[in-house]
């Protein structure tokens, strides 16, 4: 049995959140909320790649598909709370910004920053997925029978 | 014997400058910007991708822009900035059954779950030059429609449970990885998908078309073809757990194909794969084709010298970067060694003459 409730679920969603938001966007949020707190850094950002891997026929063995660019950092809060951040292309600001919210989702101020950027960074992520979603589903094809002959 | 082997710094320098002014062409035209070719030529982004082998569209841009478009240097330079990047690790494999798609078509089953979705396609149109491009205008918006959030299965999944296809069992064996280490024949198959999805698409699509014709027997359907996007997950050893980095765009294609069994399998159908960077349907569709064909060995057919079921032919020829390089460098100055061979053509035009008039002597 696997089990289901996984310990880092809270973390892993809003890192998640935060690789997958537009340029700019975790910046622009965090400014929002007043100014940034004081860090210090355990890796500064970094660009480098990840290799993405896919499985023959969708399931079987894995293969190697092609690279993505990445830039990850480490910082450090005055508090003493970790921040993480690994997110797609090469974008060092943004990652300041992501790991910044990742070491405060871990203090007090973790509240604040889930109203001011996280729950931002849903609803948004989710409304460019159902627009997308529904210009699908119109260009789904409503297959129907005609009838032929006489009888 | 004299041979110049200095003195084109200058030349060169002007060319360059020359080539920067020819790029940009007319001034008098507003100039062409990185978004713009992110945006409004995606596919040939996404092209310089795949075969660039590095996801990402803001360098791909750049890439054809600085390249002229052409798409062969651009995915040279994308290759070349690949080499630079630090790599932080591999992501888990993809789950490209959880993909939300734009796109998704079966050409064996019409009713299927989840439905025919055709997408942003080509499929369709007329082919006619539309001048209404040639002006500027906006263009109005996608027609949109409820959604149902019902799943979207692999095609395969039905034949898999009437147990007529071959299944493709998970396992998590490391593949290699043909950017460490040189690419050698025999490949297993992961080898051989990894040098697929970033090959040439031209030669995919010739390869692929080969085998239609008739060169290799695999009669394929398009079982199933679906673009769109998938979550990149990746293990962060600082954290000890994985999490989503990304999103990535991408095209698979799942081809079936008749088999009509072999001494320890009974008749069913086969696969082909294709898994492709970004929305790349005609390459992936070509790179299942190439696939099922080089699969001719573990499935227990005969070797028919057919060039698309050969690895060796295949592979080795596929890569349009290493194929360009050894092509293009016999343009370059090769003064010393023709200046040999034309010492040693005129050495066997003397004794050839000298020959003849002794033969007419005698």
């Amino acid at each position: 049995m696997k089990d289901t409730a996984d310990p880092n679920a809270g973390r892993k969603a809003w890192m998640s959140l935060l690789a997958k938001a537009p340029e700019g966007r975790v910046a622009a949020l965090l400014e929002a909320m007043g100014p940034r707190p004081a860090h210090g850094w355990l890796r500064a950002p970094e660009i480098g790649s990840t290799m993405v891997r896919g499985r023959a026929g969708g399931t079987g063995a894995p293969f190697n598909l092609g690279e993505m660019t990445v830039t990850r950092c480490a910082l450090r809060l005055e508090g003493g709370a970790v921040g993480h951040a690994y997110i797609q292309g090469r974008r060092k600001a943004d990652a300041e910004a992501a790991a910044l919210v990742d070491a405060l989702m871990q203090t007090d101020a973790a509240a604040e920053v889930q109203a001011g950027v996280l729950d931002v960074l849903e609803a948004e992520a989710s409304a460019r997925r159902a627009t997308r979603a529904a210009k699908a589903a119109a260009t789904k094809v409503d297959f129907f029978t005609m009838v032929r002959g006489d009888d | 014997m004299y041979v110049a082997v200095k003195g084109g710094e200058r030349a060169i320098e002007n060319a360059h400058a020359w080539l920067a002014e020819e790029r940009r062409g007319d001034p008098a035209v507003a100039e062409l910007s990185v978004a713009q070719i992110r945006e409004q030529l995606s596919l040939a982004v996404n092209r310089v991708m795949a075969e660039g082998s590095l996801y990402d569209p803001d360098l791909a841009a750049l890439a054809i822009k600085q390249a002229r478009g052409d798409l062969i240097e651009a995915i040279f330079l994308i290759r070349a900035y690949r080499t630079t990047l630090p790599r932080f690790g591999a992501s888990n494999p993809v789950d490209t059954a959880a993909m939300a798609c734009d796109r998704r078509i079966s050409a064996t089953f019409k009713d299927l779950p989840g439905g025919q979705v055709l997408g942003p396609t080509f499929d369709y149109t007329h082919r006619l030059l539309d001048f209404k491009l040639a002006a500027d205008g906006d263009v109005p918006a996608a027609p949109t429609r409820e959604t149902d959030a019902a799943p979207v299965p692999h095609v395969t999944d039905f034949l898999n449970r009437e147990g007529l296809i071959e299944d493709a069992p998970a396992d998590d064996t490391p593949p290699p990885d043909l950017t460490r280490e040189p690419l050698e024949t025999p490949a297993d198959r992961a080898l051989r998908l990894q040098a697929l999805t970033r090959a040439d698409e031209g030669f995919t699509l010739s390869m692929a078309y080969s085998t239609q014709r008739g060169y290799a027997r695999n009669h394929a359907f398009v079982g199933e073809l679906r673009i769109g996007a998938v979550p990149v997950e990746m293990e962060i050893p600082e954290l000890g757990f994985a999490v989503e980095i990304g999103e990535i765009t991408l095209t698979e294609c799942e081809t079936v194909n008749q088999f009509k069994g072999s001494k320890t399998e009974p008749p069913q159908f086969t696969r082909g794969y294709g898994l492709v960077f970004g929305q790349t349907e005609r390459k992936a569709i070509s790179m299942a084709l190439v696939d099922r064909a080089l699969r001719w060995e573990e499935l227990g057919e005969d070797f028919e010298g057919a060039p698309a079921q050969d690895a060796e032919f295949v592979l080795y020829h596929a890569d349009n970067i290493q194929a360009t390089g050894f092509l293009e460098h016999i343009k370059l100055p090769h003064y010393v060694d023709f200046q040999s061979e034309l010492e040693l053509v005129r050495k066997l035009r003397r004794e050839a003459t000298a020959a003849q008039v002794q033969e007419a002597a005698e």
